[in-house]
């Protein structure tokens, strides 16, 4: 027995020992400089689920939202690896997982300008109607799609009030980025940029370019603190929802429309 | 009651085996359409992120809803215990399965992801519709199965009432499934409506016989065998009660919409400013799928079957241009997310959205319209489903 024991300890084979090797070696050039130690724990743990005592959210205000700027939408293509729509060949496949859209009231000519992606509703359609469970939502509240078990049946597409979503219509290129999967035949939309989000940054890449620009017309955080500054913000400004009456209890909250 | 013989067809004239190979031809196409299409991704389709259910959808929903109705003839022998239909039902049952085979095709063979069927096998979500779908379209194999083997085996043949009568509720609960995966839906303005269930059922019963009777006569006319009139004529009458009915149900559901200001936009883009969508509307579905059949069997010209045939024709023709109004048109026109207000941006809000089929799409639609008939041909052959002589003698004895 104890002799099986020690077979099981010692590494059986030059592969096994020089990744162990390696391993530990990742580990001690992680460890030495203290700061990735103080980045560990401002995020979530791997083995941690997310929990529902934080609801993540986002204010939209549109009053300050720039005409012409499209800021949210180049920084959200670069930290998530979509091709810009400019940019590809086809454009009515492309997928835009944020875009800017410009309102105007017919009869007073006034304008409105804002960003539109998926609303991370907390009664959402797309997890609904999605028959194999693949459209989720997550414990704080980011609406999300497996890619695993997405099979490209485009029911939620059909389902969701803001046309938050888009079909990978073809092979995706080199841009892809490691944290952000994405695939072929499958769906996909905002994420609220969960690798951020639980990477510890604490805010989202459209939040960071409109913040960058000036702008300050997005701000990210969480709704269920009422110490937020998202949570102070929306108690002051009078925020919407978009298409309210469907009552689907939006993450996205709009001030100014 | 009198008996009948039931016979397979022959199936080794030439006749047999050109029909066989050119609704083979027809299967293969299908299959290279998918092909293509998988290695490609949905890019070399007309399919966009606006109208993202296309002309596949169009065609298996369509064979779909053909499916429940055709079983319709079987039922009425079964269940209302009409003896008349009775020789007519094993070939009624054959050609609900086959139908709902090539629609499942097409709908699974359209997926993004087609390669993860088994996925949707093993991960359900009950909220969805889609999920009660499956489990709806599998029962559906299970019960007409049962019950087909119920009328070809007589050992069996006393629990062919009681399996013809759970298949005709299974098949009406699975019809309202079909349409309820429109009606809910929250987002479009034309779905997101109860009426969508039973009008999906009275258009199963229209399109169902109409596909039924073109195959009967087809089957009755290249075998030689005696097809009466009185069966004709029967059951012509009955498809003119569900043409009407069909009518019926579509002039109410508009006008329901139009009542309402909320919905004038999109009834306006159906009905009048559509352009394509306008037309299928008003010629396809409307004067094709039921003025003109209405016509056809409600006159004399009804006594004659060439033109039943044409009004059945007519009929599925009409049917395929209300799916694509139903599925289509309503992806077309733009979500109004900001009521009132203009909308414009990079992804096509606040446009109509357009909409040109590919050719891999029509050949995979074409595909799964050409495995149910296949699938029928085949069954002919192997199963005594066809009575040996239906001449209106025959069907006389039958009801005395």
């Amino acid at each position: 027995m104890s002799e099986h024991k020690s077979t099981e300890n010692t590494p059986s084979s030059p592969e096994r020992r020089r990744f162990v090797g390696a391993a530990a070696a990742a580990a001690g050039v992680s460890l030495a400089p203290g700061i990735m130690l103080m980045e560990v724990a401002h995020g979530r743990p791997e083995d941690q689920a997310a929990s529902s005592a934080v609801r993540w959210g986002m204010l939209v205000d549109a009053t300050k939202c720039s005409t012409g700027c499209d800021d949210c939408v180049t920084a959200c293509s670069t930290e998530n690896g979509w091709t810009p729509v400019a940019e590809s060949q086809h454009k009515n496949q492309a997928p835009q997982w944020i875009r800017k859209l410009e309102l105007q009231d017919p009869l007073t000519q006034m304008e409105t300008n804002l960003p539109m992606m998926c609303q991370h509703c907390a009664e959402a359609p797309c997890v609904d109607v999605c028959p194999t469970g693949a459209s989720f939502k997550r414990a704080d509240g980011i609406v999300l799609v497996n890619r695993h078990t997405c099979i490209g049946c485009r029911y939620c597409m059909m389902a969701c009030p803001y046309k938050a979503r888009s079909l990978v219509h073809e092979s995706l290129n080199d841009t892809q980025k490691a944290e952000v999967p994405r695939g072929i035949g499958c769906v996909e939309s905002c994420t609220l940029c969960v690798q951020k989000i639980d990477r510890g940054d604490g805010t989202t890449a459209c939040v960071e370019a409109c913040t960058a620009a000036g702008h300050n017309a997005l701000l990210f955080g969480d709704m269920n603190d009422p110490e937020s500054e998202i949570s102070k913000r929306l108690r002051e400004l009078p925020t919407k929802q978009v298409r309210a009456d469907l009552n689907l209890n939006l993450g996205v909250r709009y001030h100014g429309i | 009651m009198a008996s009948i013989t039931f016979r397979e067809v022959e199936g080794s004239s030439l006749k047999y085996w050109l029909l066989f190979g050119g609704l083979g031809l027809f299967v293969l196409f299908g299959a290279l359409a998918w092909n293509y299409m998988h290695h490609h991704g949905h890019v070399v389709t007309g399919m966009d992120n606006q109208i993202v259910w296309g002309l596949p959808h169009v065609f298996a929903v369509f064979l779909i809803v053909a499916a429940s109705g055709a079983l319709n003839v079987a039922s009425i022998a079964s269940v209302f215990n009409q003896k008349m239909y009775k020789p007519l039902a094993p070939l009624s049952a054959v050609l609900a399965l086959a139908l709902m085979l090539g629609g499942l095709l097409v709908l699974v063979l359209d997926l993004g992801r087609s390669d993860r069927l088994i996925v949707a096998m093993t991960h359900f979500n009950f909220k969805s519709m889609f999920t009660w779908n499956v489990f709806l379209y599998s029962g559906f194999f299970g019960l007409v199965g049962v019950y087909l083997w119920t009328m070809l085996d007589r050992s069996v043949a006393n629990y062919s009432k009681a399996a013809g009568t759970a298949a005709f509720i299974w098949r009406l609960i699975l019809t309202t499934g079909t349409g309820s995966l429109f009606g809910f839906l929250i987002a479009r303005e034309l779905y997101g409506t109860s009426m969508l269930a039973p009008m999906f059922i009275i258009m199963s019963f229209a399109y169902g016989l109409a596909v039924y009777l073109m195959v009967l006569a087809a089957a009755y006319a290249w075998t030689g065998r005696a097809l009466g009139d009185a069966v004709m004529l029967r059951l012509k009458g009955l498809l003119a009660v569900f043409v009407a009915a069909v009518l019926y149900f579509t002039v109410v559901y508009h006008l329901t919409s139009l009542y309402f200001a909320k919905m004038q936009g999109v009834e306006a883009f159906i009905l009048r400013d559509g352009g394509i969508i306008t037309t299928l509307f008003w010629v396809g579905q409307i004067a094709i799928g039921c003025v003109l059949p209405l016509l056809i069997l409600l006159t004399n010209l009804g006594k004659q079957r060439p033109w039943i045939m044409i009004a059945c024709a007519l009929i599925i023709l009409g049917g395929l241009a209300q799916m694509y109004v139903t599925i289509i048109g309503a992806q077309a026109f733009p979500l109004d997310m900001f009521p009132g207000l203009t909308e414009k941006s990079s992804f096509a809000d606040g446009q109509v959205h357009s909409y040109s089929p590919s050719v891999p799409e029509f050949f995979l639609g074409l595909g799964g319209v050409a495995i149910a008939l296949l699938a029928t041909t085949f069954g002919v052959k192997v199963l005594r489903l066809l009575p040996a002589n239906l001449d209106d003698a025959t069907v006389a004895k039958l009801e005395h």
